[in-house]
């Protein structure tokens, strides 16, 4: 079976700071990772490939530096891995990232039919969730979105247990389809040391605009409807009340459980036989 | 002499790149580059750049205009006004992007109402709500769109939470949740009559459908908005979300293509008054996709466990960050939790330290709450935590830093060691509430 995989190199979110006196974003020594969902829909290829049998590849947009990501990936035992890399492909919304992807796994299924694209279920730097959705439809898949589970795979169809709301959904889709994935689909594994060696020394693909058959009207700025129009920090609540309890804890912990009764925050009901109504 | 880009500023959002009539403007790995040889100084990308990145240098070399010209130089401040010529050029600029919303063909605000197994997300009655005031801005109608299945009695919730007008699609093979029939009933709907917003709840339907609507009708989407207004010159949707992880918030424009999109996220916007006995013009259409097309069946639906569906809902949350410094810990929280009745929640870094999984996280990443009380026990209040309960009703906070961002939201902040604050906490709690149950 031949599954590909989608995956983006992305800043480390969680290391990014505001600087409190110009209120931008320090971006400088933020480390870029495999975004963190899509090193599990990779995971995920991986583990079916070897059950299977077949061929994972990986399909990345990003500038050039992002070949960093894609040999790490490949270290985990992927078997092919291209990059998109081109100047008109920068500042793609979801809408036209989608089409980018598209175009290219259009190509790497008329070269070897794919069964399953994986995406993760959305990037850190983004959360908007919309480039799998958007790669789907135009590929005409059915897509299998927040899965935490792959219960059953054979030649025809994909059977995925995933998030919803209020509980989890058991889905089957036709073959080939798309699935989204969540942290909670597997345990990310540790590279060999053979891998490791081996994908230090790979050279990922790279495509650019003129190796496909793009329409520039569709890709980077000319091809995304939605634009930034300002940016601001997060609007910060104004602070309430500050009570020391550094010297007197007990004094200060009586004095706001005093207020908080009082103002009615918290409000005292009769007890329902039984416990909490 | 050319444009000069502050690149410690620049987002890459490539609004410059668009707007340079001369395109000297590129995007070079995610940052604005100016070609000095192309730059005619028009002033226009400064305007459009969200970051205020761009700045004119003085013309020094032009010593006749040096005098006048040496404010420009200066960096450009968001707190000050703009200067008289940028407004002006700010103005003929917004002119110029057509088509503004309330024309006649794109019109009226839709807001897509989401009933799966029997339920009703309620945001489609925030959104409900909040789409009243987007059309009675633009002056437009306020519509429902319903696909399901014996859905009559969604319809009739539609109209008391104020729905004037209500699409329906009722076909069986819309009664459980599946991309292909959902995006096709919408989407039809959608070209037939033509919105000029549509938006929906980022609930895990909505942010799985949505994408797939805008993209057959390749138009732009922003998702997990938390704000949205209209310019009240130019008539867009102002679609205002967190980015970089909720480090700022972006506002977004969809400035030529229809309809505007946007998933809201649950519980930001206010629950409107339920007018019982309303009622208004029912359009039904039919689903024109049958069962043998869909290529996706649904076998099984698994309720969630009581704790992930509560925490959302939940009265009373205490919520625990890496300031409890080990799981053993944990159990001084849960008695806190106990002592108020309370739902337990964390931080992503409590997830991501393997203590507590992510059915309890609050944030960005995780669940959106708002409760009536949120206690805040060691959390030190990084932003993406923030936006998942900062509008909850009251906050409480324990952190022994007082430069902690938790702080700036609570209500009441209290300085202290929470090994020493949370026993005494849970000691007062149960004292007050030995005769009866907290709310």
């Amino acid at each position: 079976m031949h599954f590909v995989v989608c995956l983006k190199q992305v800043p480390d979110t969680s290391e990014v700071r505001i600087d409190p006196n110009t209120n931008t974003l320090m971006r400088e020594g933020v480390p870029s990772i495999i975004n963190p969902y899509d090193a599990h829909a990779l995971e995920e290829a991986i583990r079916l490939r070897d059950k299977m049998g077949g061929k994972v590849t990986i399909v990345s947009m990003g500038p050039p530096q992002a070949k960093e990501a894609l040999r790490k990936a490949m270290s985990f035992g992927a078997d092919r891995a291209i990059l998109l890399t081109d100047r008109g492909f920068a500042g793609s919304d979801s809408l036209a990232t989608a089409y980018i992807l598209t175009v290219a796994i259009q190509k790497i299924h008329a070269e070897e039919p794919i069964d399953i694209v994986f995406t993760g279920k959305e990037a850190i730097d983004g959360d908007t969730a919309q480039t799998g959705p958007g790669i789907a439809q135009r590929l005409g898949f059915p897509q299998l979105t927040y899965g935490i589970r792959v219960r059953e795979i054979d030649n025809t169809s994909v059977t995925v247990e995933r998030k919803t709301e209020g509980g989890r959904e058991v889905a089957k889709a036709l073959l080939p389809a798309l699935i989204t994935v969540e942290k909670e689909m597997n345990e990310l594994r540790y590279a060999t040391l053979p891998d490791m060696m081996k994908a230090a020394v790979y050279e990922p693909e790279m495509w650019d605009a003129k190796s496909l058959p793009y329409d520039t009207a569709e890709m980077g700025l000319k091809g995304s409807p939605t634009s930034v129009s300002r940016i601001f920090p997060p609007p910060g609540r104004s602070g309430g009340e500050r009570i020391d309890a550094t010297t007197d804890p007990k004094g200060a912990v009586a004095n706001l459980v005093e207020k908080v009764f009082q103002e009615n925050i918290i409000m005292v009901h009769p007890a329902v036989k039984g416990g909490r109504a | 002499m050319s444009v000069v880009v502050d690149k410690t500023k620049c987002i890459g959002c490539g609004a410059c790149v668009v707007e340079c009539p001369v395109e000297a403007l590129d995007l070079v790995d995610g940052t604005a580059t100016v070609d000095p040889a192309k730059c005619k100084e028009t002033g226009s990308c400064v305007t459009v750049c969200p970051a205020n990145a761009l700045s004119l240098e003085a013309k020094a070399a032009a010593p006749a205009a040096k005098k006048a010209d040496a404010g420009a130089a200066k960096e450009f401040n968001a707190k000050e006004p703009l200067p008289k010529a940028v407004q002006d050029y700010a103005k003929t600029n917004a002119a110029k992007s057509a088509p503004v919303a309330g024309g006649d063909v794109w019109s009226g605000v839709w807001i897509i109402v989401e009933y799966n197994h029997g339920r009703i997300a309620p945001v489609s009655w925030e959104l409900l709500g909040e789409g009243r005031k987007l059309a009675d801005v633009i002056g437009c109608e306020l519509c429902a769109v319903i696909t399901g299945y014996q859905v009559d009695h969604v319809i009739r919730e539609a109209f008391a939470y104020g729905a004037e007008k209500v699409y329906v699609i009722d076909d069986p093979v819309l009664e459980n949740f599946r991309t292909e029939p959902y995006a096709e009933a919408i989407t039809g709907l959608v070209r037939k009559y033509q919105p000029e917003i549509i938006l929906m709840g980022a609930t895990a339907i909505g942010r799985d459908v949505f994408p797939a609507v805008a993209t057959r009708l390749r138009t732009g989407l922003t998702a997990d908005c938390t704000v949205l207004g209209i310019d009240p010159e130019t008539k867009l949707l102002q679609q205002t979300r967190p980015a970089f992880g909720g480090n700022i918030m972006a506002t977004i424009l969809c400035r030529s293509r229809r309809p505007q999109m946007s998933t809201v996220r649950p519980r930001v916007m206010a629950m409107p008054a339920r007018v019982e006995g309303r009622s208004g013009e029912i359009v039904r259409e039919q689903q024109s996709m049958t069962e043998d097309e869909i290529r996706t069946k649904v076998l099984e639906f698994i309720p969630g466990d009581a704790k992930s569906i509560f925490l959302d809902k939940a009265e009373i949350i205490v919520a625990v960050g890496l300031g409890i410094a080990s799981q053993k810990n944990l159990p001084l929280v849960e008695e806190l939790a106990d002592s108020l009745g309370a739902t337990l929640a964390c931080t992503r870094g409590v997830v991501e330290a393997g203590w507590m999984s992510h059915d309890h996280q609050v944030g960005q990443t995780g669940v959106t709450v708002r409760p009536k009380v949120y206690i805040a026990i060691g959390i030190s209040g990084a932003i993406q935590h923030l936006v998942g309960m900062e509008t909850s009703d009251y906050i409480i906070a324990v952190n022994n830093d007082p430069e902690a961002g938790i702080f700036r939201v609570a209500n009441y902040g209290i300085l202290g060691d929470l090994f020493q604050v949370v026993p005494l906490l849970t000691a007062e709690f149960k004292k007050r509430l030995q005769h009866g149950v907290a709310n």
